[in-house]
């Protein structure tokens, strides 16, 4: 055992989790200069360790791999702590939204860069056909007070259907005149275009992730908590296996099926990852503590008495869940573009249960503790942990596994809240309202929260 | 319901003619199998009822389990897979089947048979009653007050616990292992020119169904737990403790029933049920893996829920859907979309008919 090594790798995680308590804090700064400094400061300090200085690199590749991933898992994560944690349901299926983004935005930029511009074009069109249909069945819906969940599903399905069709006949009927453009030496061919369909790439597969969601969450999530976890769940499960059979049952014979979805170009840089998992952690906050995020913490809290104050029970485990998806798919496009190779072993439902852990490990409604837990799974286990048993003995990475259960035992049977409760630090904190605008505005804070808010 | 506010509810037609489009979708695609080839059909549908009733048996120590203390216990299908792997150390390694033929020389073969395999299904069924209530004892007793979704995550780590402890080299071992049956298969045709025993290496005629004496072993053991189990619950004193348990928790204590024995002994016996269909399902399908109970757990679990959890008649009704659903796919449309469309009439049936066909309407909310 290598114990320079061990302790330069502990020193790593140190310094990663006080740099992301320093993020967060820097992010909880009132002057907007001082978060715009603290974030570029912060994106900068991590580029630099990345870059090799005189032969000398802090962050090797290894390194930089295990951040991406804990980066794409702080976003699984969250945004299972936004269904789960703050919204009280619980979600097995979310590594399936996590594999729907992946896949679905490494088709995207995989055709782009072998010169066929209908990957972005039909998912392009089809997710926004998709968004409009929402809109406009949801207006129709709305019409129509107590119709039976089955039935709005049954149009929004059928909206689905016919909006894929025609997104499936232009992008068809685009693709020829943007195929000239993309050959080699073409004006679309080149870097930027190309970072600029890997940007789009990510957005629209979060966003297909989360009509995805929508579709499938609006009549699953009228179920009880247990049942609701089984059916997502099945949704992973069914995910899986039209992973497995990409290239038979469903027509895209470049995923490859069970083989794996291999030279995925390996767009993810510290850049996208860093931008994605800021969009994340602020959409997240802002979100947890507008009305909207009380109302979705109401509904977890007691759905009668959310109802009775005029809470629409139905329509925030909706907006939750979508959101939480929409997080999910994300992190497994930003997942898929730095990995460069996707094969359905990677999202097994078994693995999903990971989020899980993560979530129940840093405490169910604390988004540091998800954030903290996230940086410490992958860089611990995944990380130090495989590396010191991989030395160990060819049986020993099974002892992660073994490892990893006993630990949420013991979690759950002497601390139950998670680690860190719902303890929260920096910009996650509440934020404490200090002038109050007009009559009826924002209500004062309570006296506790201004009292530990540490702000002036 | 009011429907004066509520012109919505006219307009249930729609979902209505969903799933009934989705049901002649089934039947057409069944029809066509038929008319195809009906002796073929049948051939699935025997092979669906093998695999349904092994179901049932795993599905029981769910719908029972979570009839008394509403817990989904994940860990169940790794009981399963705990009795496999103990039968065919039992078997392979400890010859423990061959036990009558070395105490008493002169039996014949047929009593040392049964009685060996006897020995090695009731020491399969006693481990995992045992390590079932290990596990309530432990993992989910000092949780009983705590929120549900506490039990259930804990119950997915002894899950995990089991499958990757399992994993290790010196216990199971990752691979997948050939189990070696107690006794030799024979199979029959059944067709029109009457029964016929299928010597090995002779094709199958194409106007015969061919039957197994696994098959009738799978039925015969299935059926005669279902009706003992049926005994217990419905006629005995522990039976009604269980069913006051189940139906009441503080009333029970009160009236002076050991409610956590209670609980214990149906633990006890869902993975004792759980054994034999671990032991039957390694005979029916020889590979053994210390993940294999993860998928027919979960399919038991939809047949638990589509009978109508806590109904003992559901589970096997459920199992048997399930079985035939699962085989059909597998023949009609395609092997690897039997876990999708398992899944799938999971999903329907939660949004259809929550209960399940055989459950009670439940008045108060999960």
């Amino acid at each position: 055992m290598n114990f320079v090594y061990l302790a330069t790798s502990a020193l790593k995680i140190v310094a990663l989790l006080a740099y992301l308590y320093a993020l967060l804090w820097v992010l909880g700064r009132k002057q907007l200069w001082a978060k715009i400094v603290g974030v570029v400061a912060a994106f900068g300090v991590v580029q630099l360790a990345m870059t090799p200085i005189g032969g000398l690199r802090i962050f090797n590749d290894f390194d930089s791999g295990l951040l991406y991933q804990a980066c794409t898992m702080s976003m699984v994560a969250m945004g299972l702590n936004l269904i789960y944690g703050f919204n009280g349901q619980f979600s097995l299926g979310q590594w399936g939204f996590y594999g729907v983004g992946a896949y679905a935005a490494a088709d995207i930029t995989y055709r782009w860069v072998d010169g066929d511009a209908r990957g972005l074009l039909v998912a392009g069109i089809g997710v926004a056909l998709g968004g409009l249909m929402i809109l406009g069945v949801n207006r129709f819906v709305n019409r129509f007070k107590g119709m039976p969940v089955l039935s709005q599903f049954t149009l929004y399905l059928l909206g689905a259907i016919l909006a894929g069709w025609v997104a499936v006949v232009i992008g068809n009927a685009l693709n020829p005149l943007l195929a000239p453009l993309l050959e080699e030496g073409g004006p679309l061919a080149g870097y930027i275009p190309q970072q600029i369909v890997f940007f789009l790439a990510v957005v629209i597969a979060g966003v297909f992730t989360a009509e995805l969601s929508f579709l499938f969450g609006l009549p699953v999530l009228t179920l009880g908590s247990d049942y609701f976890g089984i059916a997502t769940l099945g949704f992973a499960i069914i995910v899986y296996t039209l992973m497995n059979n990409s290239d038979t049952i469903l027509p895209f014979p470049e995923m490859k099926g069970g083989r794996g979805m291999i030279g995925i170009p390996q767009y993810t840089t510290w850049f996208w990852a860093f931008l994605f998992l800021l969009v994340v952690i602020v959409v997240m906050r802002n979100l947890i503590y507008s009305s909207t995020g009380r109302a979705i913490m109401a509904v977890r809290e007691d759905e009668t008495a959310a109802k009775a104050m005029g809470i629409n029970v139905a329509q925030n485990k909706l907006l939750a869940f979508v959101i939480g998806s929409l997080f999910a798919g994300l992190g497994g496009a930003i997942y898929a573009h730095y990995i460069g190779f996707l094969s359905p072993g990677a999202f097994t439902f078994l693995l999903g249960f990971n989020p899980m852990i993560i979530v129940v490990f840093g405490g169910l409604g604390s988004m540091t503790g998800t954030l903290t837990a996230s940086f410490g799974w992958i860089f611990f286990l995944e990380g130090l942990l495989r590396v010191i048993l991989s030395q160990l003995g060819t049986d020993a990475p099974t002892w992660r596994f073994v490892l990893y259960p006993i630990a949420l035992l013991l979690l759950m049977l002497l601390k139950p809240a998670g680690l860190l409760g719902n303890v929260e630090w920096g910009f996650f904190k509440k934020p404490v309202f200090v002038r109050v605008r007009g009559a009826g505005g924002v209500a004062p804070a309570p006296a506790g929260a201004a009292g530990e808010g540490g702000q002036p | 319901m009011p429907t004066v506010n509520r012109p919505g509810a006219r307009l249930a037609w729609i979902g209505q003619a969903f799933l009934l489009g989705l049901a002649l979708l089934v039947l057409v695609i069944l029809g066509r199998a038929l008319a195809a080839n009906p002796i073929l059909f049948l051939q699935q549908v025997l092979n669906g009822l093998q695999l349904g009733f092994v179901y049932a048996l795993i599905a029981l120590g769910y719908t029972m389990v979570y009839g008394i203390v509403k817990l989904i216990n994940f860990a169940h299908g790794d009981v399963f897979m705990v009795g496999a792997f103990v039968s065919y150390f039992a078997v392979a390694r400890f010859r423990l089947s061959e036990w009558p033929a070395a105490a008493f020389p002169g039996m014949p073969g047929w009593l040392v048979l049964l009685l060996g395999s006897l020995t090695v299904i009731l020491l399969s069924m006693t481990i995992c009653a045992i390590l079932a209530v290990t596990i309530e004892r432990v993992a989910y007793k000092p949780l009983r007050d705590a929120p549900r979704i506490a039990a259930l995550i804990t119950a997915i780590g002894v899950s995990f616990f089991l499958e990757y402890f399992g994993a290790l080299g010196f216990v199971f071992s990752p691979r997948f292992i050939p189990y070696e049956r107690m006794f030799n298969v024979t199979t029959w045709t059944v067709g029109a020119g009457g029964i016929h025993r299928l010597v090995s290496g002779q094709a199958v005629p194409d106007n015969a169904i061919t039957i197994s004496n696994i098959f009738v072993i799978i039925l015969l053991a299935s059926i005669l737990m279902q009706t003992l189990l049926q005994f217990l619950v419905r006629r005995t004193k522990i039976g009604k403790a269980m069913r006051a348990s189940s139906f009441d928790k503080p009333t029970a204590r009160l009236m002076g029933i050991n409610v956590d024995g209670v609980i214990s002994f149906t633990f006890a016996v869902g993975a004792a049920f759980a054994g034999l269909a671990g032991v039957l399902f390694a005979i029916a399908y020889p590979s053994i893996t210390s993940q294999m109970g993860i998928l027919p757990g979960l399919k038991a679990f939809i047949a638990a829920v589509l009978g109508g959890i806590g109904s003992i008649p559901g589970a096997l009704v459920g199992a048997l859907i399930m079985g035939q659903a699962e085989a059909l796919t597998a023949g009609y449309i395609s092997t690897p979309m039997r876990d999708a469309v398992a899944f799938t009439i999971l999903i329907v049936v939660f949004l259809v008919r929550p209960r399940g066909i055989f459950g009670e309407p439940e008045g108060e909310k999960a």
